[in-house]
């Protein structure tokens, strides 16, 4: 069989980097390993309730008829209606550290206003850390890196502030373990503090489906449980690939397997270079109670420690810090159950070599102490717990088949999607862009770059 | 195909790619980027709906030359003829 383009994954970029394929004609596969799509952001069903994996809030919100931003360019190039997402904004979020706690929402005013209340002696130095925000092109795929770090101590003085500020930007998005580059800074800065969350009404599995029917209605065609087992390369060219049961061959082949697992399925790039495996992953918990809890926030970005530690947690998994998500903290979602999300950071070896028995006396320990954290949040709260389920570093490995069970993918990014082969493209997480939106944008700009603008003649 | 049909077959494919926007206001000579939402995504759009629609070729060193209303329809028309 021959293709124009196979795209391996149909997760967030893969889907999108199909529809734009199809759209203009393409001859266009997409290969998926799983039996659902979604990748790191699928979903789930335990007694009759639905879950999504991955997602707590969508970023880089918008309202209706907003223009220029990255969910408007999603919109545009996907020939998607704003209406369909159904989106509900989020209440506030908020940063709760031992000495203070920094609100923000969808309106940048109450993140200014916090920091004027709770950092007066830093509140102009941080209005000119937001312009310099504002001016900053981080979609320039040339430019170096720059520690977050090294200049937020260049524009802030206080450090709590330079902490609290993050912490939210480091677990929402960052592979790379206590900073960032400045430009992944910038991206995150916008999609959460300049724009904000929302929550597309039926969760991951509404933007699933619009991607699904947009891509089977022009014309694109999905295969699920095809696990590829070869990316085939002939003369440093990609030529197609090789599933356990045929090969199919394509003039481009983009991968959303991450770069480290996407080198592993190509003996010829394997050869050639070997990104590393990012160190990021996490535990995530979830709880359903009979009602909903008295705290009001859509997010807690909890950290009992006046530093934010962002890294590989030493023992199992590190109760320090954590994200609390209450998914009925959305505008306009009706009073019913009660869910908290509680995401710890974990140490992937560590959890690899427990026996069945120890791995589930562990997962008992990390309920344990996120029940305890949500009683300290929600003081007065009597609410009966119905339902609860932990999701581990090897789950996150079972399902997404990402080495070390990352997250975040690979401290290696290659922002312009090449490899070391031609007309091998990287899409998703390890192309660099981050989130629901980022991943999206990263398939549709792939596809632009690699498969539409390059191929006149196909 | 006269200028004012090829005028009217960019004007209907920005009009698809970009729903948002008002085409009717648009002065011929200035700049598309200046008076619409329109980015480097948006003009890739352009091309490829004038392939797929009317198996028109642009070619990449060409894009610049859709800058303006009037300078679509100075390049496009030969290719329309």
């Amino acid at each position: 069989m021959n293709y124009d383009a196979i795209v391996i994954g149909a997760g967030m970029s893969g889907l999108a980097a199909g529809i734009r394929l199809a759209m203009f004609d393409k001859k266009v596969v997409v290969l998926e390993k799983h039996s659902i799509p979604g990748g790191l952001n699928s979903y789930y069903q335990r007694k009759n309730r639905q879950f999504d994996v991955g997602l707590h809030a969508l970023t880089n919100f918008i309202k209706k008829g907003e223009k220029g931003k990255p969910f408007s360019k999603l919109l545009k190039q996907l020939r998607l209606s704003y209406d369909d997402f159904k989106l509900h904004p989020q209440t506030f979020s908020k940063i709760q550290f031992p000495e203070t706690t920094l609100k923000f929402s969808n309106e940048f005013e109450l993140l200014e206003t916090e920091v004027r209340e709770k950092f007066p002696q830093d509140f102009e130095n941080f209005l000119r850390l937001v312009e310099k925000v504002k001016d900053f092109n981080e979609l320039s795929l040339d430019i170096g890196y720059s520690s977050s770090r090294e200049v937020l101590k260049k524009n802030l003085n206080d450090e709590l502030l330079i902490e609290m500020i993050l912490c939210p930007l480091l677990i929402y998005g960052s592979a790379w373990e206590e900073d960032m580059d400045f430009a992944q800074f910038v991206i995150m800065f916008k999609s959460l503090y300049f724009e904000g969350f929302s929550r597309p009404e039926g969760g991951v599995r509404t933007i699933l489906s619009l991607l699904m029917k947009k891509f089977e209605d022009a014309g694109g065609e999905i295969r699920f449980r095809t696990p590829v087992q070869e990316i085939l390369v002939e003369n440093n060219e990609v030529v197609g690939i090789r599933t356990d049961k045929e090969e199919l061959r394509a003039k481009i082949v983009l991968s959303s397997m991450g770069y480290p697992e996407t080198v592993k399925a190509t003996p010829a790039l394997a050869e050639k270079i070997s990104p590393r495996s990012g160190h990021m992953t996490f535990l995530e918990s979830i709880f359903v109670f009979d009602k909903k809890l008295p705290e009001q926030s859509t997010i807690t970005f909890y950290n009992n420690a006046s530093t934010y530690s962002y890294r590989r947690a030493q023992n199992f998994f590190d109760p320090t810090s954590a994200v609390v998500c209450y998914p009925d903290n959305y505008e306009g979602i009706q009073e019913g159950e009660g869910t908290v999300r509680i995401t710890y950071m974990a140490n992937y070896p560590q959890w690899k070599e427990l026996s069945r028995e120890a791995y589930l006396g562990m997962k008992t320990k990390v309920g344990e102490s996120a029940l305890d954290l949500i009683k300290k949040l929600n003081p007065t709260f009597n609410g009966e717990l119905l339902f609860q389920d932990i999701f581990s570093p090897t789950t996150i490995e079972k399902y997404t088949w990402h080495q070390n069970g990352t997250v975040y993918g690979s401290t290696d990014k290659t922002r312009d999607g090449k490899t070391p082969v031609k007309n091998l493209f990287i899409i998703g997480t390890d192309q660099g862009f981050l989130g629901i939106v980022g991943s999206i944008l990263s398939g549709i700009s792939m596809a632009n770059l690699h498969g539409l603008m390059q191929s006149g003649d196909a | 195909m006269t200028a004012k049909n090829v005028r009217q077959i960019v004007l209907d494919i920005i009009a698809d790619i970009a729903p948002d926007e008002s085409v009717d206001s648009i002065d011929d000579s200035k700049s598309l980027r200046e008076q619409l939402d329109l980015d480097s995504m948006d003009f890739l759009d352009i091309v490829m709906e004038l392939r797929k629609r009317h198996k028109v070729e642009v070619p990449q060193e060409d894009y610049p030359k859709l800058a303006t209303l009037e300078s679509c329809v100075a390049y496009l028309s030969p290719k329309f003829a």
